[in-house]
């Protein structure tokens, strides 16, 4: 009598289960389909098509075509290098201070700095523009202390913008390596060291060909977090650096030119196409840095 | 600064012993000591440019928004902080719209990572792309969609009874369309948050509890395993209120007002130092919200470690 419904109940749930299971995941797929499947499909169809208010679209490669010339061509190219650079920099003045961190007798000093790091690597946009523009801009208080821009000194420049950027990217590679530097055995640099290599040896064979996937897996989302940057640029330098996120923003909000915000469309899907091969080239990386540091 | 003092206590201590130990064994012990203070200096001097380089900033912020030039010391911006025009509507909204972010993002996740935890993996593969789609199209890329978007429903919807809806998307007091934009840039972050602290309940095992107990599935959920998600969802939420509070591309884009779009308006403006003591006050609380967080999870994991 009792073992009936018993056996019974199982049996009976377990479809039962896996239906609801698949029901609760739809709002998620309907939401983002809807809120970011329609905007990243219509900027796709928008790169790829004229427009004229009151007559249909038509297809076209010139948005994509203007996109890759003259001023929108020198903002792209201005942003590669600008994220190049600034992730260059970064990685190594990242793994520096890791390494200053992880081989550190004090343990407050590591919570400190992972601390900071969190906070740091999440301090972009606005604020960011506004500590460096009282501390090194035009009026700021190290560049009149020190009369840098006797020296040339300008924040809103290239250089400037480096230096910005590599407040919120050097936290978040220390961040990001401090676990593969936790992951270098003592004992790789002990048997390096009984086989009589010098420190730079070690570095040189054993720690950088280790570390390499996690360096490289750092500095493509270092670039890509600095490619996508928009806020501290715009609040800082205006459009006197050509960087694609203030083209398309210049794009987007002027009214020039009713294709202008078509182009803008074909300059996101050129972004997109960047960002998409950090990510393509990230994922592997980060997989295979997990194999040796475990 | 640590650094600094822990190489020089080293340098300054390493004689000692070599010393003592007479002169053979000394210059071999010598060689390894000058070695390790060496590389102690070079650890002070790296921690000492990036203590400085990330210090200074912050530093010179904080004094720009107390010095008045002539008089010197003043609390003025602080003070005006209360009075400006605009900041507080701007916050208002800012501060509506992470609720609504927040609210959103819960409703839509939860569900979705219990179901994920319950069900296949082929689920979890699914759920776990469309959660990381968002990463690969930059912010920028997504606010030109939705303006494009925009422009397509302002041309096509004004002869339908659409049009209303559409209008109401963009209200300016409680813009939709922004809400929108936000969940979606908060998902990723989000998704992995609180999978993670799903992931280190057995769900299974406390929803069979639950209902062996004669809990329905729902309250099993709402009963069982939401209060020991309680951490992550509280992380989500922080987390996703520094997201709302600091954006600023899209609502600046789509000519919206929040916080940190009137930050910057007013500082363009003319009400600099109000402006700049406005932004270090939310970054300060920002910080603290941060660093609440960090002690909060490093605290479970040690309890965790405990187990």
């Amino acid at each position: 009598m009792s073992t009936a419904p018993l056996s019974a109940t199982p049996a009976r749930r377990r479809p039962q289960r896996a239906a609801a299971g698949r029901f609760a995941v739809v709002p998620l797929l309907l939401f983002v389909a809807v809120a970011f499947g329609v905007p990243a499909l219509a900027m796709a169809y928008g790169a790829f098509t004229t427009y004229n208010p009151g007559k249909p679209s038509q297809y076209t490669m010139g948005n994509l075509t203007a996109s890759m010339q003259g001023g929108y061509l020198d903002a792209l190219v201005g942003s590669v290098k600008l994220s190049a650079l600034s992730a260059l920099i970064s990685v190594v003045a990242g793994l520096l201070v890791a390494q200053a961190v992880v081989t550190s007798r004090f343990a407050f000093l590591r919570k400190a700095v992972l601390s900071a790091s969190g906070v740091l690597a999440n301090f972009g946009g606005v604020p960011l523009a506004f500590a460096f523009m009282a501390t090194l801009g035009n009026a700021g208080m190290l560049t009149t202390k020190l009369h840098l821009d006797q020296h040339g000194w300008s924040l809103y420049s290239f250089n400037g913008l480096t230096l910005v950027y590599l407040y919120f990217l050097i936290p978040l590679m220390v961040l990001s390596v401090i676990p593969s530097l936790d992951g270098l055995r003592r004992q790789w640099r002990e048997a390096a060291q009984n086989n009589g290599a010098t420190g730079w040896q070690y570095w040189r064979h054993v720690a950088l060909p280790v570390l390499t996937p996690s360096l490289l897996g750092g500095f493509v989302l270092l670039f890509g977090s600095a490619f996508a940057a928009y806020a501290t640029a715009a609040a800082m330098v205006g459009a006197t650096v050509p960087l694609i996120t203030l083209q398309i923003a210049t794009a987007l909000s002027g009214n020039v030119d009713p294709n202008a915000t078509n182009i803008a469309l074909a300059m996101s899907l050129d972004m997109v196409v960047i960002a998409t091969l950090v990510m393509v080239v990230y994922i592997p990386l980060q997989r295979r840095s997990a194999r040796w540091l475990v | 600064m640590a650094g600094v003092t822990a190489s020089a206590l080293t340098t300054e201590g390493s004689p000692a012993p070599s010393t003592a130990n007479g002169p053979g064994p000394a210059g071999a012990r010598g060689g390894v000591l000058a070695g390790l203070s060496r590389i102690r200096w070079g650890r002070g001097t790296v921690l000492l440019v990036a203590g400085l380089y990330f210090l200074v900033p912050i530093g010179t912020t904080l004094w720009f928004t107390v010095d008045n030039s002539p008089q010197g010391f003043s609390l003025d911006a602080y003070r005006q902080i209360f009075t400006v025009p605009g900041l507080w509507p701007a916050l208002q909204l800012s501060l509506l719209l992470a609720a609504g972010t927040i609210v959103l993002v819960y409703l839509l996740l939860i569900p979705a990572v219990v179901a994920v935890r319950l069900g296949s993996p082929r689920l979890r593969t699914v759920v776990e792309l469309t959660c990381t789609l968002p990463l690969v199209v930059p912010t920028i890329a997504l606010t030109a969609g939705i303006s494009d978007v925009l422009r397509w429903c302002n041309d096509n919807l004004a002869p339908t009874p659409f049009y209303a809806t559409f209008l109401d998307a963009q209200n300016a007091n409680f813009p939709v369309v922004l809400l929108l934009a936000y969940v979606v840039m908060a998902l990723p972050l989000a998704f992995r948050t609180l999978d993670a602290g799903m992931r280190a309940l057995d769900v299974r095992t406390l929803l069979e509890a639950a209902q062996n107990n004669g809990a329905s599935r729902a309250r099993a959920i709402v009963a069982v395993i939401l209060p020991n998600l309680r951490s992550a969802m509280l992380n989500t939420a922080f987390i996703t209120l520094a997201l709302v509070l600091g954006e600023f591309t899209v609502a600046s884009i789509l000519g919206y007002v929040p916080f940190a779009v009137w930050i910057v308006n007013g500082n363009s403006a003319g009400q600099g130092p109000v402006t700049v003591a406005v932004s270090i006050v939310s970054l300060l609380l920002t910080w603290v919200l941060l660093l609440v967080l960090s002690i909060g999870s490093e605290r479970r994991g040690r309890a965790q470690a405990q187990h």
